[in-house]
C-alpha cells in the first residue's frame, strides 16, 4: 500500500496547525505525506498581519469557557451554530497552554504566567498576546513545528504554487488537486487522499482592505464552481479603526483599545443622538473631546463589538458630521497612556501597531493623537462546512480557518479569529481529514491518470484562454472598479436599492473582462495572467455577498439594513447558502436552519452588561 | 497650494527577464498622489507597463505580502538600501527612485528573488522547540518579563534577508550562515525548553561559520525590526566558547 497523501491548501495558522497534527500523528508510522501549497513562504502567510491577540478563558477573573461561548455567540448575533462554538472555546486554553510550551513569547505578568488583556465585546481580560504583533508570533511557533517535520521527511512545502481545483473520480470523491508553480508557470496534479483549504479571507472582493496580497479568493470560488457551497457570505467584517494607503488599508489593532486607547472626536453640542430611552442627547461639549463610545455603551465603553463600533464611527462622520477637520477621520488616543504609564509600558504592549502607524503616517502615536476610519477586515462567512468534521459539501475536501464559515455568525469578536484558525486547523480539520484519508477504499495514488490529466488540461486550457485575450479593458482598471462598488454599497450600510444596482454592474464588468488584454504573455513568473485569473473569480465571489445582502431583509451583526433596521429572528435567524449555477453563473441562494440548543437567542444591547444566557448543557 | 495636479514621479526599475539573462534599466513616470510608497508605484508600473519614452513592457515581477512591513516579502533595494518596499515611502526618497532587486541572492525574476537559503539554514540550527507532543499537558514553563522581552525581541525576525544582503561576510553560495539564522539559534537557546538541543545549535553554528563575523554589525544597523543581532551573535559566540571548553573537558 502507498502512502496516504494530504494536501493542504494554504500555511496561515489554519494550514500549519492542520499540517502539524496530521504529521504528529503519524510520525511513528510515518505512512502519511502532508503536502502544503502556499503562494507565498507559509512564513509570510497573511496570518502575521494578526496584532493584538488570541482569546481563551482564564480562571484568574472570574471568566470561563461558558462565558468565552456566551460572549462569542452573543457578539455574533445568534447567527451561527452552537455546538462548535462551545467546543472551540472548551479547547482554547489547551490552545495557549500549546503554544506555551512551543516557545510563543507571550506577554508576562511579573510571576512569569502569560498576561491578558480585554477586548471588544466581553468584560473580561481574556486575550493572551505578544506584543501587538500576536498572530505573527503564534504563526513562526506553528511554522517552526512544521519545518521540524519537514526535516523528518512528513511534510513536503509547494511555496510559490498557487491552488487551481481539486480533481474528483467517478464517484464524486476527491482525488487530488491542480496547482501551479507561479514561476514556470507549470501546471500539475498532484493525487491526495484529502484536501484543506486553508486559503484565509476573500479581502480583494472589496480592492483595498486590511487583507495581505495572497487573500486572493481563488481557491474558494474555484470549488465554488466545482460545487461547493458558501454560507453567510454577506457578513463582513468592516474593523473600525484603519488607517488608509493607496495600496492597502492598515489595522490599528482593537488592543489599542484594550489597552486603554480612547476613541473621541471634538464634541458640538448643538448636534445631538437619540439614547436608548428616546431621550435627545448633546455629541459632547463645545472644545472638549467627545469620547462617543464611552458615553453612548457606559457599559463597554470603548470596547463594543466591531460592527457597532464600526457604525458609530460611520454615524459620528456622516449623520453629525463631526469627523477631524470635516474629514472621514475619528482619533483613536493612546498617548495619555504613555504620559500615564511611561513609553516603555505602552511599547510593550503596542509597540508592533504604532511604529506601523510611525511609519506610514509620519506622526509619533505616542504624543499625538491616531486618525483612523472603518476598513474592510475578515469575512464570518466562507465554505460551507459540516458541524463536526469541517468538512465541505464536497467528498473529502475540508476548510479550516476564515475560509469556513462556522464560528463568528453575524459578527466576529476581536481575539477569536486565531483561535477559530487554530482549532479548527489543529483540533478538527487536520485529524478528521486523515481520518477519512486513512478511511477510504480507493487510494488517490490509483486514480486512473487520465482522470488527473483531464483535470489539468481543463485548468491549462482556461489559462490559455486567459492569456489570449484581446482588447480594450484592463484588469487591473476592472478590479479598481469591483473595489469601489463593493466598498461603497456592500459594507457598513447597505440598501436594496444599491443592492440590485451592485449586481448589474458585477454582471457588465464580468463581461468587460473577457475584452481585456494581459500585458505579458510569456511563461516564467508571469504576475499579469495570474492576476486576470484571481479577478476572473472575484466577480463570483462578489456577487456570492451582494446577493446574500439583497435578499436578508433585516440587520443583524455586521449587516445593516436602515430599511430593516431590526433583527428579524422569525424570518432571518438562517444560514445563507449560496450554491453556483453553472448555467447562469449565479448563485442560487437557499437557506439552513440554525442550532441554538445551548443558549436561547436573546437581544443584544452594549450599553449594559450582557447577562449570561440560560445554557441547557 | 503648490501645483500637484501636474507633479510626477520619476522612477527606475532593474529588470532581469529570467535568471539567466542580462539586466536593464527602464525608466517609468507616474501621476504623484499623497502617501504614495514603492508598492504602489510597482501597482501602478503594472497597470500601465509603459515606459517614459512611450515603450510597451511587461510588468516587473516583484514579491509583496502584507504591504505593511511584518511579512518580510516586499524587501529589494530601493536608492541603493535594502528595505521593504511597503516602508518606502515616495515623498521621503530622492528622485529618479531606483528599485533593484536584493544583490546577494538569486534573480528569479526583475525584482523577485530566491530566499529559500534563508529557510534552509533554519533547518540546520533545529530552529523550534522540541515538545513531545500536542496533548493537552498542560501550560509551558514560567517565563519573567525581561526574558519575555529578549525573546520577542528575537523572535520579530521576519526573514527578509535584509541583515544577509548588507553583511560583508555572508554569500548565498558560501558557507556563513549568517547573522538571521544566529539569532533564531540564539532565541531557542535561551528557552528554558529549547536549551535542550544547545549543543546540536552551537555545533550547527560552528560548522557554518560562526567565527566568520567580523563584527561590521551592519546587520543590526539595517534590520527593520531592530533585532538586536549584535547582542545575538555576541551571546552565540558565548556559548560556542562554553560549548567548546565543555567538549575539551569531557563535560556535556
Amino acid at each position: 500500500m502507498s502512502k496516504t497523501k494530504i494536501a493542504i491548501i494554504g500555511g496561515g495558522l489554519a494550514g500549519l496547525a492542520a499540517a502539524m497534527k496530521i504529521a504528529e500523528e503519524s510520525s511513528a508510522t510515518k505512512d502519511c505525506l502532508v503536502q502544503m501549497f502556499s503562494i507565498v513562504p507559509v512564513k509570510r502567510s497573511h496570518s502575521v498581519c494578526a496584532q493584538g491577540g488570541i482569546n481563551a478563558a482564564n480562571n484568574t477573573t472570574g471568566d470561563s469557557p461558558h462565558q468565552h461561548f456566551d460572549d462569542t455567540v452573543y457578539g455574533g448575533d445568534f447567527l451561527a451554530n452552537q455546538g462548535p462554538i462551545k467546543r472551540m472555546c472548551d479547547e482554547a486554553p489547551n490552545i495557549i497552554n500549546l503554544f506555551d510550551r512551543m516557545g510563543v513569547p507571550f506577554n508576562r505578568t511579573n510571576e512569569g504566567n502569560i498576561d491578558r488583556r480585554r477586548f471588544g465585546g466581553t468584560l473580561h481580560p481574556r486575550t493572551a498576546y505578544a506584543g501587538a504583533t500576536t498572530g505573527q508570533q503564534l504563526l513562526y511557533g506553528l511554522d517552526e513545528q512544521v519545518r521540524r517535520y519537514e526535516s523528518q521527511g512528513l511534510v513536503e512545502k509547494y511555496e510559490g504554487w498557487e491552488y487551481l481545483s481539486t480533481i474528483f473520480n467517478e464517484n464524486n470523491q476527491c482525488c487530488g488537486i491542480v496547482a501551479q508553480n507561479l514561476t514556470t508557470m507549470e501546471v500539475k496534479a498532484f493525487p491526495a487522499d484529502a484536501v484543506i483549504l486553508a486559503t484565509g479571507g476573500p479581502g480583494a472582493v472589496y480592492g483595498r482592505s486590511t487583507n495581505s496580497v495572497s487573500n486572493n479568493g481563488l481557491a474558494v470560488t474555484s470549488l465554488y464552481h466545482q460545487g461547493a457551497k458558501y454560507a453567510n457570505g454577506e457578513f463582513i467584517q468592516v474593523h473600525p479603526t484603519a488607517i488608509g494607503g493607496d495600496d492597502k488599508l492598515r489595522l490599528m489593532s482593537e488592543s489599542a483599545r484594550g489597552e486603554g486607547g480612547r476613541v473621541w472626536v471634538w464634541g458640538d453640542p448643538n448636534k445631538k443622538w437619540i439614547d436608548n430611552d428616546g431621550n435627545e442627547r448633546p455629541c459632547g461639549e463645545k472644545g472638549k473631546p467627545w469620547y462617543f463610545l464611552e458615553e453612548k455603551y457606559p457599559a463597554y465603553g470603548n470596547l463594543v463589538p466591531r460592527d457597532i463600533a464600526t457604525r458609530e464611527i460611520f454615524k459620528v462622520v456622516y449623520e453629525y458630521k463631526l469627523g477631524i477637520e470635516g474629514r472621514p477621520f475619528v482619533h483613536l488616543d493612546v498617548s495619555h497612556i504613555a504620559r500615564e504609564k511611561g513609553i516603555e509600558y505602552l511599547d510593550r504592549k503596542l509597540k508592533g501597531i504604532l511604529e506601523i502607524y510611525e511609519k506610514f503616517k509620519g506622526v509619533d502615536p505616542h504624543e499625538v493623537p491616531m486618525e483612523i476610519f472603518p476598513a474592510v477586515h475578515y469575512s464570518m462567512g466562507g465554505l460551507w462546512v459540516d458541524d463536526n468534521t469541517q468538512m465541505t459539501n464536497l467528498d473529502g475536501v475540508f476548510a479550516a480557518g476564515e475560509c469556513d464559515y462556522q464560528f463568528h455568525g453575524a459578527n466576529r469578536l476581536g481575539a477569536n479569529s486565531l483561535l477559530s484558525c487554530v482549532y479548527t486547523g489543529l483540533m478538527v480539520a487536520g485529524p478528521e481529514a486523515l481520518k477519512y484519508a486513512k478511511s477510504r477504499n480507493v487510494q488517490a495514488e490509483d486514480t486512473p491518470s487520465k482522470v488527473l490529466e483531464a483535470e489539468v488540461k481543463r485548468q491549462q486550457e482556461f489559462l490559455d484562454k486567459l492569456i489570449n485575450m484581446s482588447g480594450p479593458e484592463n484588469p487591473r482598471k476592472l478590479h479598481h472598479e469591483l473595489g469601489e462598488l463593493m466598498t461603497a454599497n456592500v459594507t457598513i450600510v447597505r440598501n436594496n436599492e444599491d443592492l440590485e444596482k451592485t449586481i448589474n454592474k458585477i454582471d457588465d464588468l464580468k463581461g468587460r473582462f473577457w475584452n481585456s488584454t494581459i500585458p505579458d504573455k510569456g511563461n516564467w513568473a508571469n504576475q499579469s495572467v495570474r492576476y486576470a485569473h484571481q479577478l476572473y473569480y472575484l466577480f463570483d465571489l462578489a456577487e456570492i455577498i451582494v446577493q446574500g445582502a439583497l435578499n436578508r431583509n433585516e440587520s443583524r451583526g455586521a449587516h445593516y439594513k436602515p430599511e430593516f433596521p431590526e433583527r428579524n429572528d422569525e424570518e432571518w435567524l438562517k444560514t445563507t447558502i449560496a450554491s453556483y449555477d453553472k448555467s447562469t453563473g449565479k448563485p442560487i441562494i437557499s437557506y439552513e436552519e440554525i442550532d441554538k440548543s445551548l443558549i436561547p437567542p436573546r437581544k443584544r444591547d452594549y450599553t449594559k452588561k450582557s447577562v449570561v444566557g440560560a445554557s441547557k448543557n | 497650494m503648490s501645483d500637484t495636479k501636474n507633479k510626477t514621479v520619476k522612477f527606475k526599475i532593474k529588470r532581469q527577464i529570467t535568471p539567466d539573462s542580462e539586466a536593464y534599466w527602464e525608466e517609468f513616470e507616474v501621476p504623484w498622489k499623497p502617501s504614495l510608497n514603492i508598492v504602489t508605484l510597482l501597482m501602478a508600473q503594472h497597470e500601465n507597463p509603459t515606459t517614459t519614452s512611450g515603450h510597451k513592457t511587461t510588468p516587473a515581477t516583484y514579491d509583496a505580502n502584507c504591504l505593511e512591513e511584518v511579512c518580510g516579502s516586499c524587501t529589494m533595494i530601493v536608492n541603493g538600501k535594502v528595505r521593504q518596499a511597503c516602508t518606502a515611502l515616495v515623498d521621503k526618497l530622492e528622485q529618479p527612485i531606483t528599485i533593484e532587486p536584493m544583490r546577494k541572492f538569486p534573480v528569479v525574476r526583475d525584482l523577485k528573488v530566491d530566499r529559500q537559503r534563508m529557510f534552509e539554514s533554519l533547518k540546520w540550527v533545529e530552529g523550534w522547540i522540541p515538545i513531545d507532543n500536542t496533548a493537552p499537558i498542560g501550560k509551558g514553563p514560567n517565563i519573567s518579563p525581561e526574558k519575555q522581552e529578549f525573546a520577542y525581541n528575537l523572535s520579530r525576525c521576519m526573514t527578509c534577508g535584509s541583515c544577509l544582503e548588507s553583511c560583508p561576510q555572508w554569500s548565498a553560495d558560501e558557507s556563513f550562515i549568517g547573522p538571521q539564522a544566529i539569532a533564531q539559534a540564539v532565541l531557542f537557546n535561551t528557552h528554558p525548553t529549547g536549551k535542550a538541543k544547545e549543543s546540536d545549535r552551537v555545533e550547527a553554528l560552528i560548522n557554518n561559520g560562526l567565527n566568520v563575523c567580523g563584527n561590521a554589525q551592519n546587520c543590526a544597523a539595517v534590520c527593520p525590526k531592530e533585532v538586536d543581532l549584535v547582542a545575538a551573535i555576541s551571546e552565540a559566540n558565548w556559548q560556542a566558547t562554553k560549548h567548546v571548553t565543555k567538549k575539551f573537558f569531557g563535560v556535556r
